[in-house]
């Protein structure tokens, strides 16, 4: 019992970091506005700086208790702060962080503020102080340009003007997909269904084929070693020729008739000893299944004689 | 406002709530469906553990009723208690399920025996592509066309997941279409199986199955699960699923957990799954035109399916010493449809020849569709994703 339980605590502590760790990685700086005069405007109404970040797992995470810094000697200069429900990223969503250097206006502003005409390095930290990532965003970075991921969460980095090709998108995904990319490739270039038809039958094939191979081989190995417990046990020491002419026919359907044959000739029957035992079953007590917590009292009927 | 007034006001606000004053034809014609489901299951006995929650479901999900009243009553209404059933079926994890089961119950020994019969299930998935390009002809975008073509799998869960996943708007018409074909199975499949095989084919006899030893039967799942995984990860929920329920069954140390989930689990899950798939049949989701080229398609799946199992087996059969040839009327059981369509496969068999049983042979491009057809899945989920 004592092991199971060290088993499952050591299993469960195992999982649970594990997954903690997994999708904590999975935040990204995705977009910086150091200098912002049209962009957007905070709860305040005011333009400041911002940071975006990405979750780019399929899966909630929770990001208070991480850190934001500009300071690469100092990791834990922004801590995102608890309690609030909001530091929730969904799945594949962003949020975006005020670089104001008043973090008492709220969660999504930093104590710390990006500085226009010089590089700003920026690092994101887990909670126990790792790095989870950084970006130097370049001096070159003109007022209300962004550096950006070329794609959400990862790719290069690229500087965006804010033109119509090269959009700036705080809170969005910085491509903005209207349609499945995939799909329109293969109606576009696949229109006849040819080219899906002879990758996936190649696909379903090879893998099958695969398993296939595979267990001719552990067949192959199973037989081998069978045999080779078979003349373990036997004691004979039979060639390997004439077992495997001997194991060569062992088919279920001979055995059964010899052993049908065998039973029929012997008439053979199960010995039975005829004595009747009686087994105490035991059950386990539980106050689930008990009578007693189960059954009212049967009510009593008294008359009343005077 | 007088009392009869009242009355008849609050009567008359009652009758616009009933069934009987917000039906319309199209809701006839489902209730139709779905009471003619109910009979092919009691009295044709067509796939009744499928046919009959199905046509129930038919039945709950056409009862007309005011949708701007806000009962929360419908299977499209968030929050109502068949819309919080109904997400097993719209996020997929149902189908998931019914595979750990399907995997608890299965016995692969077949398939262990005589590896090769494993080309069989993958040759009978071509009909899920031919009718993806039928599909893409009839003007339907690819991952519509990839859920459609999946009905060519027989395989209703695999259906219910990939059409979840690629074209959710399709979906009742999907599964329905899946489970309709797969319980006309013995319609569909004996008169293909006649047209391309000789008698002489019929009457090949092939030699028993080796006894597979318990190691193999527990190496199985899990090198199936690791390599089919590894070649395609789109189908580890339906893959995992499969050979997780059975290495339960034959790692000999769980058997309350195989029975569990190849009994109650299983159960339960097809009571859930078909209920909510025939309820989510709405007459007006459900009576479209696109619900009859869903079908059309369907139907074509299938015979392509069955069609390519038998003439591969044909194929095989060149290239096979005398000794080892396969009887081509086990081809069709690659469609998977288990095990409806490997006892079709016996029953033909003992047609031609009382004494030549087919079932176990059957059984192994039987259960390969099965890994065959969610691999196919998977590969159409990772294309077209």
């Amino acid at each position: 019992m004592k092991k199971r339980i060290i088993i499952a605590a050591i299993a469960l502590a195992a999982g649970a970091s594990a997954l903690s760790a997994q999708s904590r990685k999975a935040v990204r700086l995705n977009e910086v506005m150091v200098e912002n005069s049209s962009s957007i405007v905070d709860d305040y109404g005011e333009h400041h700086g911002w940071i975006e970040l990405f979750n780019s797992n399929f899966a909630p995470i929770q990001i208070s208790s991480m850190y934001l810094s500009n300071d690469s000697t100092n990791p834990k200069k922004y801590p995102v702060p608890l309690g609030d429900v909001n530091t929730r990223i969904e799945k594949r969503q962003h949020v975006v962080f005020f670089a104001d250097g008043e973090p008492n206006k709220g969660t999504f502003h930093t104590n710390f503020t990006l500085i226009p005409g010089q590089d700003n390095w920026i690092g994101l930290y887990d909670a126990d102080g790792s790095l989870i990532d950084e970006i130097i965003v370049p001096a070159e970075l003109s007022i209300d340009q962004t550096y950006a991921r070329k794609s959400d969460g990862d790719g290069e980095w690229a500087i965006r003007t804010g033109a119509d090709d090269d959009y700036i998108t705080p809170s969005s995904a910085n491509v903005i997909k209207d349609t499945n990319s995939r799909v329109e490739m293969f109606a576009e270039i696949d229109e006849n269904g040819f080219g899906m038809t002879i990758m996936a039958m190649c696909v379903v094939f090879s893998a099958l084929l695969l398993l296939c191979l595979c267990f001719y081989a552990i067949g192959a190995i199973g037989k081998s070693v069978s045999r080779s417990n078979k003349i373990k046990s036997s004691g004979d020491d039979h060639t390997d020729r004439e077992v495997r002419a001997a194991t060569a026919h062992d088919s279920g359907e001979e055995i059964a008739a010899i052993v049908m044959a065998l039973h029929e000739h012997f008439n053979a029957h199960d010995a039975e000893n005829t004595i009747l035992t009686i087994n105490k079953v035991k059950r386990a007590y539980s106050p689930w299944s008990s009578k007693i917590y189960n059954l009212r009292e049967i009510p009593q009927h008294r008359i009343n004689r005077r | 406002m007088s009392f009869g007034d009242f009355l008849l006001n609050n009567l008359r606000q009652f009758w616009e709530l009933t069934g009987f004053a917000n039906a319309e034809l199209g809701n006839f014609v489902m209730l139709a469906v779905g009471l003619f489901f109910i009979w092919l299951a009691i009295k044709k006995n067509f796939e009744p553990m499928l046919l009959v929650p199905i046509g129930f479901g038919i039945l709950i999900g056409n009862v007309p009723f005011n949708t701007g009243a806000g009962l929360e009553v419908g299977i499209y209404e968030e929050g109502s208690v068949l819309n919080i059933l109904y997400n097993g079926v719209s996020a997929g994890w149902y189908p998931p399920l019914i595979f750990l089961g399907i995997g608890a119950m299965t016995d692969f020994s077949a398939l262990i025996a005589n590896p090769k019969l494993m080309l069989i299930g993958a040759a009978a998935q071509f009909g899920i592509f031919g009718a993806y390009m039928v599909a893409l002809l009839l003007g339907f975008a690819p991952d519509q066309a990839g859920a459609i073509a999946i009905i060519g799998g027989a395989d209703g869960p695999t259906a219910i997941f990939l059409s979840s996943k690629l074209a959710p708007n399709l979906m009742g018409a999907i599964a329905v279409s899946a489970y309709s074909y797969m319980a006309l199975v013995p319609v569909i499949q004996p008169p293909i199986m006649r047209l391309f095989t000789t008698k002489k084919e019929r009457l090949i006899r092939m030699k028993p199955a080796r006894a597979v030893s318990q190691n193999e039967k527990i190496i199985f799942p899990i090198v199936g699960m690791l390599l089919t995984c590894f070649v395609v990860p789109s189908g580890l929920p339906l893959l995992g699923m499969l050979f997780f329920g059975n290495l339960l069954r034959e790692c000999g140390v769980t058997t309350r957990l195989a029975k569990t989930a190849s009994n109650a689990l299983t159960d339960i899950v097809t009571i859930l799954l078909g209920l909510t798939v025939g309820a989510s049949t709405q007459a007006s989701q459900f009576l479209t035109p696109q619900t009859i080229f869903i079908f059309f398609l369907g139907f074509m799946a299938f015979i392509i399916a069955s069609t390519s199992g038998v003439l591969f087996v044909k194929l095989f059969n060149l290239v096979l010493p005398k000794e080892k040839k396969i009887n081509p009327l086990i081809g069709n059981a690659g469609v998977s449809a288990v095990p409806m369509s490997a006892r079709i496969s016996n029953n033909l068999g003992l047609e031609y020849d009382p004494s030549n049983y087919l079932l176990m042979h059957a059984m192994g491009p039987n259960v390969a569709g099965v890994i065959g057809s969610a691999v196919a899945a998977g590969v159409l989920l990772g294309f077209l994703v």
